[in-house]
């Protein structure tokens, strides 16, 4: 007797085989045409109607899990997740970033409150109780300001600043980063970043201000650490914000909460990493070198600051209006 | 122990279910592509010693010369650490070499390849995942969570499963010897199933199991206990034959 589903397979076979090798030259690409991507969702029925009736006919062989695995190779094909290039991207740049950096005003501006509060904190502590210095600062840099000198004096002799560069925004970057994923631990270590930052940052500044060098450090900071300190507030702004899709969350369940604001806050983070990539570059070939006086270090600090303030608004890529002015 | 599925309800009707990976496979993974960008950075620091000194010693001179080198010499093998995962993962649609040779594989919770963000977001929380040290965190949260996922998959919305590649070749069968066979298709698939796996089998086993195979296929046309291992295995082929 002739078996059912040996039948049935022999009549679909060659239509399995053809497919096979069509999804297989389209997994390899990176992208599809339309009437490819139609193709495949017409496949995506037909191999699925053939394995609810595989699963019955014949349950367990080797051509059902085949069938299995072309059924998941063909959902993975038209799951993927479309490339937007670069309209996408001035899309991203147009209107995401601005939208989330709208909704994250608040917790910038608190972010902004909470290291001006520790620095200032940092400051008096320095200023109050000078020895504890050496709890912040590292025996190097202490003996260095007690000569007179800043720890930055000097330093394009020793190091070129394409180097300098670059180990300054790695550090920064990843600092911006964990001050992020740490928002995980329900914002505890965003916080204690934040304010860890600031501290030190004020107790850095009280203490080159007892011997007199705040403001050479100011004309040495002044470049690159607008935008640097700025994108360490957004970072954290957007730690909190993961930290309260955990604590309140917006969607059914906390994990889903957490995945879509990581999601939504994912461009501006990496807004900010580019960010400090120009910061980084600031403060390896400008802030360093004495060439600079303070006026152009202003004017740099204050016009890529300026940059970023528009570039996160939206502003700088602003659609013209339509029926505007000729 | 069976592995813990993944079901993705499909459009159709019919659902796609995925294998999860479990903490092992994941592990073995890592360990793997850890190995791997540990060659590559050493490798690439033996070959600037060499090119530069012509031995291997460190860079012990001073001043801008001393710490450039120093500083190429060290970037490599830093940029190997941390780009190494999402350029590949990007580059092999959620695979890295590690995970190909564990047969697993990144995908998102749709089922697709995840993109370039997702990637990227996963591997971002590597930073939180590898606290305090040895990947603690994400080991624990492997094993507690129900997708066993880490925080830069739970971030990134993907999850590894295995990648399960049943070989096309099992699609293209011969229909029309299969359409007349009056041997049972799954009595057949077990016979290629069986024969597959005949070298790796204990001589009883396998004789046992070609046996009771041979008389379900056959019913009472043929004694198969007269056979020896041999005539077994040739029956067990001609069997096949008949797909």
């Amino acid at each position: 007797m002739k078996s059912s589903a040996a039948a049935w397979v022999h009549a679909r076979a060659p239509a399995w085989r053809e497919l096979s090798r069509r999804i297989g030259a389209l997994r390899k690409r990176r992208s599809i045409s339309v009437g490819e991507a139609l193709g495949a969702i017409e496949a995506y029925r037909n191999v699925a109607r053939d394995l609810a009736s595989a699963r019955r006919l014949v349950p367990g062989t080797r051509t059902a899990a085949a069938l299995e695995t072309l059924f998941a190779q063909i959902h993975a094909t038209i799951a993927r997740h479309p490339s937007g290039g670069w309209s996408g991207l001035l899309s991203v740049l147009r209107d995401d970033i601005p939208s989330v950096v709208r909704e994250l005003a608040p917790r910038i501006f608190w972010m902004a409150a909470l290291m001006g509060s520790s620095a200032a904190a940092g400051f008096w502590l320095i200023a109050t109780y000078p020895h504890l210095i050496n709890l912040i600062a590292s025996e190097e840099m202490i003996q260095h300001v007690e000569e007179g000198k800043l720890w930055t004096d000097g330093l394009i002799n020793v190091t070129p600043s394409s180097i300098l560069s670059v180990r300054i925004l790695s550090n920064n970057i990843v600092v911006a980063l964990f001050a992020v994923c740490s928002g995980f631990l329900f914002g505890l270590g965003t916080f204690y970043l934040m304010l860890v930052n600031g501290l030190m940052l004020g107790a850095t500044f009280a203490f080159v201000h007892q011997h007199g060098l705040a403001e050479r450090l100011f004309e040495f900071i002044i470049a690159h650490g607008l935008v640097e300190l700025s994108v360490i507030c957004i970072a954290g702004a957007i730690g909190t914000a993961i930290a309260d899709s955990l604590i309140r969350p917006t969607h059914a369940t906390r994990r889903e909460s957490f995945r879509v604001c990581v999601r939504r806050a994912a461009p501006l983070m990496a807004l900010c990493a580019a960010l400090l990539i120009g910061a980084g570059l600031i403060e390896g070939f400008v802030s360093p070198d004495p060439v600079f006086p303070l006026a152009s270090r202003i004017a740099i600090g204050v016009s890529y600051w300026f940059l970023m303030v528009l570039t996160l608004g939206g502003w700088l890529l602003r659609r013209p209006r339509p029926g505007g002015a000729l | 122990m069976d592995n813990e599925q993944y079901t993705i309800p499909g459009i159709t009707g019919v659902d796609v279910s995925l294998p999860i990976a479990g903490p092992g496979s994941r592990s073995y993974a890592f360990i793997i592509d850890w190995h791997i960008r540990v060659v590559l950075a050493l490798a690439w620091i033996v070959a600037a010693m060499l090119i530069e000194f012509g031995s291997l010693r460190l860079p012990l001179e001073s001043g801008k010369r001393g710490v450039t080198f120093g500083f190429l010499v060290f970037l490599a093998p830093a940029i190997i650490y941390f780009f190494y995962h999402p350029v590949l993962e990007l580059l092999m649609q959620g695979q890295s070499p590690g995970k190909r040779m564990a047969g697993v594989r990144v995908v998102t919770v749709s089922g697709g390849t995840p993109g370039t963000g997702a990637v990227l977001i996963r591997n971002i929380f590597r930073l939180i995942d590898c606290l305090p040290m040895l990947y603690f965190v994400g080991l624990i949260t492997t094993l507690l969570s129900a997708q066993r996922v880490r925080i830069g998959d739970m971030a990134a919305g993907t999850l590894l499963v295995i990648d399960e590649r049943v070989p096309s070749r099992y699609l293209e069968l011969d229909g029309a010897a299969t359409a007349e066979a009056a041997v049972d298709f799954t009595t057949l698939d077990l016979v290629e199933q069986i024969l597959e796996r005949w070298p790796s089998l204990a001589l009883d086993k396998r004789d046992a199991i070609a046996r009771a195979l041979l008389k379900k296929a056959l019913g009472s046309a043929e004694d198969p206990d007269a056979l020896d291992d041999d005539a077994l295995r040739a029956r067990l082929v001609t069997l096949s034959a008949q797909r």
